[in-house]
């Protein structure tokens, strides 16, 4: 008999599944209903860019102390899966549990030793009892979630309660979801060792978190935030944040008394329609935004530079995925950094925002429309497959309902009536950022030509150097100006003191806070500053130049977020280095614990002298 | 200087419209443009057009790509917000802008390098939303800018000033924007400024995507023998199915008219387009005959201008997205944010 691993509570469980097959939604039911029993509980969608056919994986992480990034390795593997069957069974920790369907006996070197076979004939148990193909497909599903929830000696209640919830106003479907259920449960209590040594024991370590995905969060920012117009094209993985735009806007937008739309909506043609769109109603007043991914961007790069340089407000959601090119569409990285910083030909720098889980994903889409207004300038929300198409736990939603839209240096017809001074570039109030008027605010004044050519401060065309010259070290005022508006990092201090710093940003959050409490407990001491904004604040730079050495952990293999902090905090590079997680999975804890043992491991080894570093760059 | 202003003065005669605007106040800067260019002739035309229809110059939003024909915005009605974009990409930020704010007149002015080439996606995409706007081509079949390349919409066959003769085929405008949608789609000439201004007054008062193809001699590139977008060339090959008048709701609208030799066509806005029929059996309310009597003819040579099609009662963009009748950005807090009672709510669902 194998080892077998035991906890309560704290372990991973990984569903190998087919996609199309409708494992979705018996997973996340497993999920939530972990989730209803108090345990905290993380689950992520690793998906093929794929309808029907490839293999896909739903992996839950359980975790009482609260760590919601990826563990890496499986304690219980669902294979349901035969063409990933070799893949998923050596994924699985030593001791732990493989579940499969044994309708067809596989020959016993295809399985290993050290890990306890749970053998369900899954397939047979459908036939037997439903004659509908889709049905034994469907059902095969939920019946492998009765049999868990009595292996890991769930609360059959709540899974139950939840198919309920689902299927409220279609009993049709309740009974027979139900029956399922139960005939996995029962099936499993007869055959199976239940419990196994891995269980779920109701605790009170959820409190009042929700479970939601970062597209619909961001897309309910867009909403609190007062976007009116969102124009988007379809790409993986932002598609969901307008199709949940859409939905919340028919549900707290629709007009009372006309039943009609206090929102416009238009799936474009392309990426460039659709940030075109953007900048045509930001210069109409409206706030507006688009969603994307890395390759969308890419499109949208000519019209970001209008933008920049003509100074009208865009905000640009970017649900990073793997690139270069197609990359992998369907994976998740942190790639898109330096191409939205720099974004368009020409000297640009735009602001980019970094939530890490779809609570900040929420506030910062809705933040970002104010700070589009008040710098009048192209925002990125810089989320990522990790965080977008996710169901996360994260603390509840929160809106100040005293808190009013920044709309930024508008004109209106009265201040132009008064007789105030207009130049559309003239930067009255010397922090780079000029005011504004609406088109047909005022039948005399206040009327300017937008344009992406150079002009001077009365927005009259010009190649005059000087003016030009004058123009764009007010913008770079601008971006000064910014930092001021833009979200504050996080600093995380390890209570002893650390020689040694770590700066993250984004959905590498969850894994780099577990990295960082294990790495305590086993004496490695780093200070931590989470980064949420670029430009910089003078904190990050500070932070980054105060520090023996300090790590920078990130999702792309270039170190991108590194090359913006040398770049722009004019840092010497030999004293940051990049970890760099890249392979299209999220980053996981262990990952990054182990490559900063390492790193540290060789400083005192060799310890880092300056001269000698910069000599290796 | 790289930009011109007018000199500020004022003839003191010069007629008033029903606002009190004289001509003055729907012109901009001295165009940059070539002496003789058709663009400018264009640039004239809407001016006057705007002054007739009586429009507050700052209730329309102008907007354009790159590009010689895109530049002229600058050279009307200076008190309208303009906007010139990026090449062929106009179509989208006046859809946007128009999105904002439902209430102005948007007026979009391209080129037929603009339109054809670069942004032929984005004009048959806005064609057939319905975005309520008069979107203008100034076609004079070549790249000015960048000196006498052949653009899209340049015949097949016709030749360059260098000698070089096209070899691909011309995209026609015109038979795309029937296609697509548009639900007032003309042609004129920018030498007919007596049949473009009722053109474009007719465009401006209509609801819906209304399409103006206007050729426009190059005078730089593509005005000599063998261009089929000269001067000389549409003159001779210039074939009108109607003439028209607008009648704007501000005036009395009279129903003096010989039955059978006009056509009169009530709009959205309650104005009338009255069409006098050239050719006894043109019809301006079907697309499919407008397609094909537009084809017919060019195989022939001709080149038909006039109000090709129009539908009356046409519905826009709003219409289709359901949008409140208040322009979106005047909308606030009261309206757009549901607030943190909703919020909690919202919480409570994801538990």
């Amino acid at each position: 008999m194998p080892m077998k691993l035991e906890a309560v509570n704290d372990f991973v469980i990984k569903f190998a599944n087919v996609n199309g097959s409708g494992s979705a939604s018996a997973n996340t039911l497993f999920a939530k209903a972990i989730m209803r029993m108090g345990v905290p509980v993380s689950p992520r969608n690793i998906f093929p860019s794929n309808i029907q056919g490839l293999p896909t994986w739903y992996e839950v992480r359980v975790s009482e102390a609260g760590w919601l990034g990826r563990r890496g390795g499986a304690d219980l593997m669902v294979a349901m899966n035969p063409q990933t069957w070799e893949k998923d069974v050596v994924e699985i920790e030593p001791g732990g549990y493989l579940f499969y369907d044994s309708t067809k006996p596989l020959h016993t070197d295809k399985f290993r030793s050290d890990v306890t076979v749970l053998a369900m004939p899954l397939t047979e148990i459908c036939n037997a009892t439903y004659s509908d193909p889709r049905q034994r497909q469907l059902f095969k599903n939920i019946i492998y979630v009765g049999a868990l929830a009595a292996l890991l000696d769930m609360d059959i209640a709540e899974v139950e309660k939840l198919v309920a919830e689902q299927y409220k106003g279609k009993e049709k479907l309740l009974e027979p979801n139900l029956k399922a259920l139960h005939l996995g449960r029962d099936y499993a209590l007869a055959h199976l060792p239940c419990p196994l040594g891995i269980t779920v024991k109701r605790s009170d370590k959820v409190g009042d978190k929700v479970f939601l995905e970062g597209n619909s969060a961001t897309a309910l920012g867009a909403v609190y935030g007062g976007a009116t117009v969102c124009a988007w094209y379809p790409i993986t993985p932002s598609s969901s944040v307008a199709e949940a735009f859409a939905r919340h806007c028919r549900k707290f937008r629709t007009d009372a008394a006309t039943g009609k739309n206090n929102f416009a909506i238009v799936q474009a043609e392309d990426e460039l329609a659709s940030i075109g769109m953007v900048i045509g109603a930001a210069w109409n007043g409206a706030r507006a935004f688009t969603c994307t991914s890395g390759p969308g961007v890419s499109l949208m790069t000519e019209f970001i530079g209008l933008a920049y340089f003509a100074e009208i407000p865009s905000v640009i959601v970017n649900v990073q995925r793997a690139g270069p090119s197609t990359g992998m569409p369907t994976r998740t990285q942190q790639a898109d950094i330096l191409s939205c910083a720099y974004a368009s030909h020409g000297d640009t720098r735009h602001v980019l925002l970094f939530p890490a889980d779809p609570k900040e994903a929420f506030e910062m889409t809705a933040d970002a429309l104010d700070l589009a207004d008040r710098l009048q300038t192209p925002v990125f929300v810089m989320t990522d497959l990790d965080i977008g198409m996710n169901e996360r736990l994260c603390d509840p939603l929160e809106w100040d309902d005293s808190r009013t839209y920044d709309r930024g240096k508008v004109l209106t017809h009265d201040d132009l009536e008064s007789g105030k001074r207009f130049g559309r570039y003239l930067d009255v109030d010397d922090d780079g950022i000029t005011y504004r008027t609406y088109p047909g605010t005022h039948p005399k004044r206040g009327s300017f030509f937008t344009r992406g050519t150079s002009r001077d401060r009365y927005a009259r065309y010009t190649e005059e150097g000087s003016a030009y010259v004058d123009n764009m070290q007010r913008l770079l005022r601008k971006f000064e100006t910014a930092k001021q508006y833009v979200p504050a990092p996080v600093l995380h201090e390890s209570p002893t003191p650390a020689r040694h710093g770590v700066i993250y940003y984004g959905s590498t959050a969850c894994a780099m806070e577990e990295a960082l409490a294990d790495l305590e407990l086993e004496g490695v001491p780093l200070d931590a500053l989470r980064v949420r904004a670029f430009p910089f604040q003078d904190s990050v730079i500070d932070f980054a130049k105060a520090y023996d050495h300090v790590f920078v952990v990130e999702q792309n293999r270039d170190g991108q977020l590194r090359t913006l902090l040398i770049n722009e905090g004019v840092l010497d590079p030999a004293q940051i280095s990049s970890i760099a997680h890249y392979d299209g999975t999220p980053i996981t804890a262990r990952f990054i614990r182990s490559e900063i043992e390492e790193r540290l491991a060789a400083f005192n080894v060799r310890p880092l002298r300056r001269s000698a570093a910069a000599g290796e760059r | 200087m790289t930009y011109l202003a007018k000199p500020k003065l004022h003839h003191p005669d010069l007629p008033a419209n029903s606002l009190g605007f004289t001509r003055r106040d729907y012109e901009g800067t001295i165009s940059t443009l070539c002496a003789g260019c058709g663009h400018d002739s264009i640039s004239a035309a809407i001016v006057q057009a705007c002054w007739e229809l009586a429009i507050e110059p700052h209730r329309v939003a102008k907007l354009s790509g790159i590009g010689c024909s895109s530049k002229t915005p600058t050279y009307f009605l200076d008190k309208s917000h303009g906007f010139n974009s990026v090449h062929g990409r106009m179509p989208s930020v006046l859809t946007g802008a128009n999105l904002a704010n439902r209430h102005l007149i948007y007026l979009g002015v391209s080129g037929d390098g603009d339109s054809a080439s670069i942004g032929l996606g984005q004009f048959a995409h806005s064609m057939r939303r319905g975005v309520n706007m008069t979107y203008i081509v100034e076609n004079n079949g070549v790249y000015g800018l960048t000196k006498g390349q052949f653009s899209a919409t340049a015949d097949r066959g016709s030749k360059s000033k260098r000698g070089a003769v096209n070899s691909e085929e011309g995209i026609d405008l015109v038979c795309l924007a029937l296609q697509l949608g548009a639900t007032y789609v003309a042609r004129s000439f920018s030498g007919d400024k007596a049949q473009l201004v009722p053109l474009i007054k007719g465009a401006l008062s209509h609801h819906g995507a209304a399409f103006i193809d206007v050729i426009s001699p190059c005078v730089a590139f593509n005005n000599h023998e063998g261009s089929t977008r000269s001067y000389d060339y549409v003159r001779h090959h210039n074939e009108a199915v109607n003439a028209l008048d607008v009648i704007t709701v501000h005036r009395e609208i009279t129903t003096a008219y010989e039955p059978g030799t006009l056509q009169e066509v009530r709009q959205h806005d309650g104005s009338v387009i009255r069409l006098r029929k050239l050719d006894g059996d043109y019809d301006s309310s079907s697309r499919i005959s407008a397609m094909s009597h537009v084809q017919t003819r060019y195989a022939k040579g001709e080149i038909v201008t006039g109000l090709l099609y129009i539908e009356p009662d046409a519905e826009d963009l709003h219409a289709s997205l359901g949008t409140v009748d208040r322009p979106l950005n005047e909308l606030g807090e009261p309206e757009l944010c549901p607030g943190s009672a909703a919020l909690a709510k919202f919480n409570a669902s994801l538990r």
